[in-house]
């Protein structure tokens, strides 16, 4: 894109923010909760005069709701929470997504379970691709890994959830958000409304039949169409939006695999992979769901071993395990309670891993 | 012969399909209530139901308006977004007691106490009536329910909630009333103070509620006339009827006074 972006010096909660008004949101609904407080703050100083909505809701349930109201009502719209937070809104996740409303969330996982803390973690992985609350739903899930992606990402979430009538969760962390980095923003311009002709309210009442916004179907065949249309839009995802990267060796041994902040602490362990004397190769999700298994699976063929890197006891590490399907070992380094791993630890595990594979070690 | 005309035609915010309440229950007069109101200020192409958890969730089959169906108890959260995504539609929700006392407690004062801008239709029948005759949070003490089968007693389960008077100690309330589905005159009386809640709103006052003290003879185990002499002597009591705020009232009688002066 040629156009003109100004680069400025930002915090991760900052550019999200400021992401979601490039990407044409003018209605944010929110409630406190700490990593993420300057984006609902941001957003009451910043789209007021633009004419736009900030509300704070009395409660995540609240906001979730509220979300589903304004989506309906055909509002580009998003609201953004941690870990608790993201799950008292579960329930309205679901009614959203079996009402087909698209909405973008960001999540800024920090420690659990429970209270838990405020600190760093990937604990949330399985909330956001295993479910939209109850029912057989899923969030389309973004990967942020930088200041930067988080602008970005956000922006571009709008565009996503209205092609896919979807829910996209940006699932970031309590480091994201809070550290800061360059970023480049993109423009704010005027946008036409999203094209959503199942939205309520007055516009071209005179030549339409009533719109219902509704996700209650007794009828078991079209309750089961609805979820046919939704898998059909997942799969449709897969094979348009799917997104990763990768870095380092073109024939590596071990296969390293992280998404989020996880992945720039693999970025280093790749950069010093010499001091162990073994070939790595960082492949790095920016989607989570949908999941970039063709690409694991094909490295799975051509080395010995993959690892895990992730804040979590173990849940990004099953979606790899299934894209790898046996082809090589897969073993994982998690850590949680916002406790993370040094680049030395996972060169020290890469190391560990690349033997038991039998990988001749210097 | 000449067509008879009716009084009242069926109204054009009433779709034709046949509502599933059981039949005695005042679900029915609600419904045509709010809808002949809605055709008479003329706002049906610009209304937005919000339908909710209950006996009324089909109200979305029933309003012949754009509706959106609500999770249980969010309607008021629904309702907020919609009217400030879209101040120019007029919008409503249609919530039970469960609904709105129980569950929904939360989104109800804060959208009144925010003074949202759009009405609520409140049908109070003391029951869980959609799962089957459960105890709610306004269920009158001593009364039978599945779930207070010895009848309420405070011990067990405190005391029932009088929702108007609850939310007219908040600042935000632009119409509150109260009214009763039993005889004629009170159901003109009920259609009155819809008339004025979609007024105050029409009018940017604020929030509105109207309750509507309404039968559920299924699960009281009463016949249906029985329990609309059951409101008129007994409910009524514990929940009185009346105009507990009128803002747009208050508003002309002051705008009046001062012409006068």
């Amino acid at each position: 894109m040629s156009e003109q972006r100004k680069r400025v010096f930002i915090s991760g909660n900052e550019a999200t923010a400021e992401g979601g008004i490039a990407g044409g949101c003018r209605h944010f609904f929110g409630y406190p909760i700490t990593p993420q407080n300057k984006i609902p703050e941001y957003m009451s100083e910043e789209l007021p005069p633009i004419g736009g909505v900030y509300l704070q809701a009395e409660s995540e349930v609240a906001a979730v709701n509220m979300v589903y109201g304004a989506s309906a009502a055909g509002a580009r719209v998003m609201t953004t929470s941690s870990s608790p937070g993201i799950a008292l809104m579960q329930e309205g996740l679901s009614y959203m997504l079996g009402a087909e409303l698209p909405g973008v969330f960001v999540n800024m996982v920090r420690g659990g379970p429970g209270l838990g803390n405020i600190a760093v973690a990937q604990s949330d992985y399985w909330l956001s691709t295993r479910g939209a609350g109850h029912g057989d739903g899923r969030c389309i899930t973004l990967t942020p890994y930088s200041v930067q992606e988080l602008h970005d990402f956000t922006a571009g979430a709008f565009e996503i959830a209205d092609r896919y009538r979807a829910i996209v969760m940006i699932l970031a962390d309590a480091i994201l958000a809070t550290m800061m980095e360059p970023c480049l923003l993109i423009p704010r311009r005027e946008m036409e409304p999203p094209e959503r002709d199942y939205a309520v309210g007055p516009h071209d009442r005179a030549e339409r039949e009533r719109n219902i916004v509704n996700s209650l179907w007794i009828d078991s065949d079209v309750m089961e169409g609805v979820n046919l249309r939704i898998a059909e839009r997942y799969a449709r995802a897969a094979e348009e939006i799917t997104d990763w990267d990768e870095f380092g060796s073109d024939d590596p041994q071990v296969l390293l695999c992280a998404y989020g902040i996880s992945a720039r602490i693999c970025e280093s362990v790749v950069i010093r992979a010499e001091e162990i004397g073994i070939r790595l190769r960082l492949l790095r999700p920016k989607t989570v769901f949908p999941f970039p298994t063709e690409p694991i699976r094909a490295w799975a063929e051509r080395v010995d071993a993959a690892l895990v890197v992730e804040l979590s006891m173990g849940q990004f590490v099953e979606d790899v395990r299934l894209a790898v399907e046996g082809r090589c070992p897969v073993e994982l380094l998690g850590r949680a309670g916002g406790n993370m791993p040094t680049v030395s630890d996972v060169l020290a595990k890469v190391r560990e891993v690349a033997k038991n594979a039998g990988v001749s070690v210097g | 012969m000449a067509e008879a005309k009716l009084q009242n035609p069926y109204p054009d915010a009433l779709t034709e399909t046949e509502m599933r309440y059981c039949p005695g229950c005042t679900h029915g007069t609600a419904h045509r209530l709010v809808a002949e109101v809605i055709d008479e200020l003329g706002v049906r192409d610009r209304t937005v139901a919000i339908a909710t958890v209950g006996c009324s969730v089909f109200a979305y089959e029933y309003f012949n308006t754009d509706s959106v169906q609500a999770a249980h108890g969010r309607g008021p959260a629904v309702a907020t977004a919609i009217k400030r995504v879209q101040p120019e539609s007029i919008v409503f929700t249609y919530q039970g007691d469960g609904d709105l006392a129980s569950i929904g407690m939360g989104e109800i004062v804060h959208a009144a106490a925010r003074g949202e801008n759009f009405t609520v239709i409140f049908v109070n029948n003391a029951v869980f009536g959609m799962t089957q005759g459960q105890m709610a949070p306004t269920t009158l003490m001593g009364q039978k329910t599945t779930t207070s089968p010895r009848g309420r007693t405070a011990e067990e389960a405190g005391f029932p909630i009088r929702v108007c008077e609850l939310l007219n100690t908040l600042e935000g309330p632009a119409f509150i009333a109260r009214e009763a589905l039993t005889t004629p005159r009170r159901i003109r009386s009920a259609k009155k103070s819809i008339r004025r809640a979609f007024e105050a709103q029409l009018q940017g006052a604020g929030f509105s509620l109207v309750e509507l003290l309404s039968t559920c003879h299924a699960w009281w185990g009463m016949e249906p006339v029985e329990s609309i002499y059951h409101i008129e002597d007994v409910m009524i009591d514990y929940y009185p009827l009346d105009v507990f705020r009128d803002r747009v009232a208050d508003r002309a009688r002051d705008a009046g006074g001062d012409e006068n002066a």
